[in-house]
């Protein structure tokens, strides 16, 4: 039986295990259809000709949660920004960690989408927000067929949350083979402030593979910033599917930071609602072996008078693969756009590649668009210059990676994080850089 | 403490050093002019250990030691410095962590441990002060949006932070104005000393009125055509180097 027939087997029985509420049951039965008919996608489609699920999906998957597994603090804490005060929502093997979370009902909503489901409190939220974001592709529509975990948050109008929110899964090998369908919701109302951070981890060497959905809305002068650590083992592989709506003069920003992983496919959407506001899309790609990252990403400006910026670095080593397939889509209606779009590569290695594909479809007159797009070596006489200065050759290149990725490194708001994000490169580039950036 | 014997150096197989022979002593300042493409800035690279260049023929000595197959970083740690013509650019990395990048992957190949960064605040204050930088200069990105003065000043200021035993110092007077010279020119002087040497590569006469050379060599067309003392740069400076390549193709 292959992975979709078991899926579509699977779902039956994965709907007697949680609990059924009449509108949720209703939007996972067209779901499961959606997934039935269209199944995985091949590279045959025009956005996966570059990126073959093929390698992921042989693996004989436990296609949902069937024991609660428990973790120690200790053991996990490196994976958390923990020099910090942050609200905490934790899943191990898609199940939700109480002892390892920091929730709150405190003004805000920072808990789980399985509560929220489930209590006629958050019904109204569900009723107006959940899947409303999604779209009805056919991995986007297999995680909303499953959905019933992964974090929820609500933030009413006129808040500045303080505390950062993190969201780890983590998935423990119990099992030879795991698939996880984590769903995530997040409103953000008017004038309301929210940063979170998102990251995905395994802690054995068998496989693993998570298809997420993360809806976000960003309500009038909403402010979201969004951080995802894509830092995981050569076992595990990642598709992330996020969809953000913007409401007027909201600023959203995502920041992906793609270190580690088999595969990773990061499908992100933005989707302008109204007019002055504002959307960042930045990315940090670094990763080796024969690792495949993908960036898939839609800014569809739909009112006038807004922005979006896209800047994603990638730095490839061995036989690794990327991928940049970058959309602006700007309707007839939204006139003065500026929409800027850039994809900077280095290769490391003559195997290394990168596919990048800027597209825009432009269908209003007045607009400023730009997008660019480079593919190079490290820059010899800066090389030579640093090391003529003492610096040996291995520091020379991690600094001059660190320079070419430092327009999106800038722009991470959390001072702890950042200085994550800088450890974890200065790791993977095999440098103790001895200074923060 | 530099003693080079009939270097041949080439680029991409063309060959641009053939033959040169140059001797310098601690505490002397050597001039190397010459007309554009004589192979000045090779000549540099090639002792700082630039890989393109490739050393076809002959020996590079520092201190006794054979150093052509040493990397850049290591020639760096023996103490050659190479001040560059044009500075390379490094957004993100400041100034300063630069220089205690370059600084304690010096003292770390000489087994020590790392500068305590209160000795290191005080040494960058000292020698910036010596050229007259400004502090909030140091936490810049290195040479990003630096004028031309700037980058320059910036070379000489790593120079005396790194303490080198040999300075080479590449057309530094190129693209500054006559204070910036003065202020660079005089902070090379406050360096020298009798155990260190200065060699000074320039297309004018210029900066050796303010670093006054005790020696003075033609560079042509990959070789050293005539030495001297400081009035041959005074003679090339009247005369232009018509007459050298006259004397030389004879």
């Amino acid at each position: 039986m292959d992975l979709k027939e078991k899926l579509v087997s699977s779902f039956l029985a994965f709907e007697n295990h949680v609990d059924i509420d009449g509108y949720i049951h209703d939007v996972r039965s067209d779901a499961i259809k959606v997934f039935e008919e269209k199944g995985f996608p091949s590279k045959k489609e025009e956005d996966w000709k570059y990126t073959s699920l093929n390698s992921v999906l042989k693996e004989d998957y436990s296609v949902f949660p069937k024991q609660e597994n428990a973790l120690d603090y200790k053991d996990v804490k490196k994976y958390f920004i923990h020099d910090i005060d942050t609200y905490k929502i934790i899943f191990i093997d898609g199940k939700y960690s109480s002892h390892l979370s920091q929730t709150t009902h405190d003004g805000i909503d920072v808990c789980l989408m399985s509560s929220a489901l489930n209590k006629p409190k958050y019904q109204l939220i569900i009723e107006n927000y959940f899947n409303k974001a999604a779209t009805k592709d056919s991995l986007a529509s297999l995680n909303t067929a499953f959905s019933n975990e992964g974090a929820y948050i609500h933030i009413p109008k006129n808040k500045v949350v303080e505390k950062p929110i993190q969201i780890l899964h983590f998935s423990t090998g119990k099992e030879s083979a795991t698939m996880l369908q984590p769903r995530n919701l997040i409103v953000v109302d008017e004038n309301s402030h929210v940063q979170i951070i998102e990251r995905h981890q395994s802690l054995t060497n068998n496989p693993v593979l998570t298809n997420s959905v993360t809806e976000i809305f960003t309500n009038k002068r909403a402010i979201v910033d969004y951080y995802k650590i894509q830092n995981d083992n050569q076992h595990a592989s990642l598709i992330d599917n996020t969809f953000i709506k913007q409401k007027r003069e909201s600023l959203a920003s995502v920041h992906t930071f793609a270190f580690g992983g088999k595969l990773i496919r990061n499908n992100l959407n933005f989707y302008q609602e109204g007019e002055r506001l504002d959307s960042t899309l930045k990315g940090i790609t670094i990763i080796g072996d024969k690792q495949h990252v993908d960036h898939n990403t839609l800014v569809h400006h739909i009112e006038p008078n807004c922005e979006s910026h896209q800047d994603y670095k990638g730095i490839f080593s061995d036989s690794s693969t990327g991928v940049f397939n970058g959309k602006v889509l700007v309707n007839k209606e939204a006139q003065k756009t500026n929409a800027f779009q850039s994809n900077n590569n280095i290769l490391l290695s003559d195997k290394a590649s990168i596919n990048t594909k800027p597209q825009l479809e432009i269908f209003a007159d007045d607009v400023k668009c730009s997008h660019g797009c480079t593919i190079g070596q490290l820059d010899e006489s800066a090389m030579f210059y640093m090391r003529s200065r003492g610096i040996p050759e291995k520091e020379a290149k991690a600094l001059l990676m660190f320079a070419f990725s430092n327009n999106v490194l800038s722009s991470v708001k959390i001072p702890e994080l950042k200085q994550r994000i800088t450890k974890i490169i200065a790791n993977k580039l095999g440098v103790n850089l001895g200074f923060d950036l | 403490m530099l003693k080079i014997n009939n270097l041949h150096a080439s680029v991409e197989g063309k060959s641009i050093l053939k033959g040169i022979n140059l001797e310098v002593k601690p505490g002397e300042v050597h001039a190397i002019m010459g007309p554009n493409g004589s192979g000045k800035s090779t000549l540099a690279s090639v002792v700082a250990g630039k890989e393109e260049y490739e050393v076809t023929k002959g020996n590079i000595f520092f201190e006794n030691e054979d150093i052509e197959e040493l990397a850049a970083e290591e020639r760096a740690h023996k103490g050659v410095f190479l001040s560059f013509q044009y500075p390379v650019e490094i957004p993100g990395v400041s100034v300063t962590n630069f220089m205690k990048t370059a600084i304690n992957a010096t003292r770390k190949a000489k087994g020590l441990e790392d500068m305590p960064a209160k000795d290191m605040l005080k040494m960058i204050r000292e020698k910036s002060e010596l050229l007259e930088i400004d502090r909030k200069f140091l936490s810049r990105s290195l040479n990003e949006g630096f004028s031309g003065g700037e980058k320059k000043r910036n070379e000489i200021f790593q120079m005396a932070m790194l303490e080198p035993k040999l300075a080479i110092l590449d057309e530094t007077d190129s693209g500054l104005d006559i204070d910036a010279l003065r202020i660079v020119a005089n902070g090379v002087n406050k360096l020298k000393s009798k155990d260190n040497a200065v060699v000074v590569i320039t297309h004018y006469q210029r900066l050796l009125d303010y670093i006054v050379p005790d020696f003075v060599h033609v560079l042509y067309n990959g070789r050293i055509v005539k030495s001297g003392g400081k009035e041959l740069a005074h003679e090339l400076e009247e005369k232009g180097y018509d007459w050298i390549k006259e004397e030389v193709n004879a």
